[in-house]
């Protein structure tokens, strides 16, 4: 080229901004929802005392803390990391399955990760006392959240396993084995909740609402090694997520190795997912939403994309578990009532703004 | 002018079908080649295995001596650009963004800025830079159609920062254009050709397959019924014979396609054949 027609070109380029502002904008978004999240809550603290009572606790970790820093070191700090980690899983999880798919639509739930989580969460609630204890003793206190991650895990492999043949998986014939398991387990799962006491019934639709109440540091520093892997793969996903929306023969010719794209995606997704449904149950709704919206701002490229979910996924989620910790207290709102109440109305209002809808 | 892309008997069966049956092929390097046949030929089938796309059942194929399985997919799409019949995204990508999909990964030392200007000179030549910012998913068919030449254009510009001998394949590039975008699409891949480019094609109109291809490869049911100089290989008799339709006797030729596309092409095409002219009748 012309170094003529070069500058012409540079000065089209100008034409196509790259909306560096959006993430930085999310960012400081996820900074501010974290502050009210910390801040808000039976005892509410000012911005400035919050930020004190962090610093100080990261200048000397050792020191013993009380009054309003144990309330908010050991009770909110874990439930706000767990909530942001949480949130950052399920929003990028959905932006990867709808790369993959090819569908805005689709959400982690196509690859089974989530129907397994419930089912193996609902068989350790409802027989898990009358099958396994006998057999190892008590229950140990981790025995849901482990059970509900290797179910996921599992099923998710297993569809996997069903949908591959000769080293090409059939994303279709996934999706189609994904709604059958799907089938299949709610239908277990209705089982279960007819066999239940009123006990498990209780635990079994608190934990299919989802819940961030029962965080500890334990669960977030269970959960970081499951969610963060996702979140620090996705730049290199985002090229061959961008080609394959052309189709999987366009990426091939384009020189993606498609499998290993689909391999990755899958497995990535069903971890972080996984994680996150062991950690704090099912929570819907955040995974289609989020990536639609920021498509709908910022484009479809998944470079921008898939980082961007994961920003607006975790200020949502923090958001919404802060709305359901306070808006009934002492008492707490399962926060997938909350997503699912309030994102619905919103994203149908999206929908009929667009123009052109 | 030696042989970039050799096939040696490929076939290709799914199920109990031979889509491709037999079939060898020879491509010279920087020739225009069209596929012609009637539906279910196996047209569309033998260019996605000569691309790499497809694995032939049987058979193999050299890309410039080298086996075509032994090269890995990231250096194809150095070699190589393929423009697929039709594209749906359903996603929300613009026209520019669909180009830029042409040169991501592709090519050595190329800048991010470098590689959105072949985007841009893509669009141009493909004439829908113009489109550049409209949303992919409201364009018409002719105009997407368009833009994923523009895209095709950009990946083999790229891809010669690596690789100096490519192919494009197109398969049935012009089905949805307006008569003009017809006639500059097929320039533009000439004109490709003349710098060395070699395209492959598969096009339904006969007419334009003749006055534009240096070899014309005829299909029939999976099998190659011949290859070679378009007046040598596309007969009266072979016409009849692969397509079930008779010639009109030469003599009422003047259909108004034929004038249109004299005029645009004398400056590329091979010396005009006398008489040919082909109708249906």
């Amino acid at each position: 080229m012309t170094s003529v027609a070069l500058s012409a070109h540079r000065m089209r380029l100008e034409l196509y901004p790259q909306k560096p502002w959006l993430l930085a904008a999310l960012a400081s978004l996820v900074l501010l929802v974290s502050l009210g999240a910390l801040g808000l809550g039976a005892t509410g603290l000012p911005p400035a005392r919050v930020l004190r009572i962090v610093t100080d606790a990261l200048v000397s970790p050792t020191a013993m803390a009380g009054g309003d820093a144990l309330i908010i070191l050991q009770v909110r700090l874990p439930r706000l990391l767990l909530g942001l980690l949480i949130g950052a899983a399920l929003a990028s999880s959905g932006a990867l399955m709808q790369g993959l798919f090819r569908n805005p639509l689709a959400d982690p739930s196509l690859i089974g990760v989530s129907a397994g989580a419930a089912l193996a969460a609902a068989t350790t609630i409802v027989l898990g006392d009358a099958l396994l204890a006998p057999l190892i003793g008590p229950l140990p206190f981790m025995a849901l959240p482990i059970g509900a991650f290797t179910g996921g895990l599992l099923t998710t492999f297993a569809l996997y396993v069903i949908a591959t043949r000769s080293g090409r998986t059939s994303i279709a014939t996934m999706l189609l084995a994904g709604v059958a398991f799907g089938a299949f387990s709610g239908a277990i799962m209705g089982l279960f909740s007819y066999l239940s006491d009123d006990r498990q019934l209780r635990d079994l639709s608190f934990w299919s609402l989802g819940s961030l109440s029962g965080a500890t540091w334990t669960k977030v520093v269970t959960a970081t090694p499951f969610i963060v892997p996702t979140l620090l793969a996705m730049p290199f996903l985002a090229r061959g997520l961008n080609a394959l929306a052309l189709g999987e023969a366009e990426a091939f010719h384009l020189g993606v190795p498609v499998q290993r794209v689909k391999a990755l995606t899958i497995m990535l997704v069903a971890v972080a997912v996984g994680a996150s449904v062991a950690a704090a149950g099912m929570i819907g709704f955040v995974g289609i939403m989020v990536p639609h919206v920021l498509r709908l701002m910022a484009g479809a490229d998944h470079r921008m994309l898939l980082p961007a979910s994961a920003l607006l996924g975790a200020a949502l989620l923090v958001a919404a578990d802060t709305v359901a910790r306070t808006v009934t207290a002492p008492a707490e709102l399962p926060i997938g009532i909350l997503t699912a109440a309030i994102g619905a109305p919103f994203f149908l209002w999206l929908l009929l703004r667009r123009p052109g809808a | 002018m030696t042989a970039i892309l050799e096939a040696e008997g490929i076939s290709y069966r799914s199920g109990s079908r031979m889509l491709i049956d037999s079939v060898d092929l020879s491509f010279a390097s920087g020739s225009f080649s069209i596929v012609i046949g009637p539906n279910g030929a196996g047209k569309s089938t033998l260019l996605r295995i000569l691309c790499g796309e497809l694995q032939p059942t049987g058979g193999s194929i050299r890309w410039n001596g080298e086996p075509l399985r032994s090269i890995p997919a990231w250096r194809l799409a150095h070699r190589r650009a393929m423009m697929p019949q039709a594209s749906d995204l359903n996603f929300p990508f613009t026209v520019f963004e669909v180009a830029c999909l042409g040169v991501e990964g592709i090519g050595r030392g190329l800048s991010r800025r470098d590689r959105q200007c072949l985007a841009l000179d893509a669009l141009e030549q493909a004439d829908v830079a113009h489109l550049a910012q409209r949303n992919y998913q409201s364009l018409s068919g002719g105009e997407r159609q368009r833009v994923h030449f523009a895209r095709v254009l950009a990946q083999l510009k790229a891809g010669q920062s690596l690789e100096r001998q490519q192919v494009l394949f197109l398969d049935e590039p012009i089905a949805s254009l307006d008569l003009k975008h017809q006639l500059s699409l097929l320039q533009e891949s000439k004109r490709l050709v003349q710098d060395g480019l070699t395209v492959i094609a598969v096009l339904h109109d006969l007419q334009i397959a003749c006055s534009t291809a240096d070899e014309l490869i005829i299909m029939q049911a999976g099998r190659l019924v011949t290859q070679g100089k378009p007046d040598a290989a596309l007969t009266p008799r072979r016409l009849a014979e692969v397509f079930g339709v008779e010639l009109i006797p030469p003599g009422i030729t003047s259909s108004p396609w034929r004038l249109v596309l004299e005029e645009h092409t004398c400056s590329t095409s091979a010396p005009r054949r006398a008489g040919s002219g082909i109708g249906y009748k």
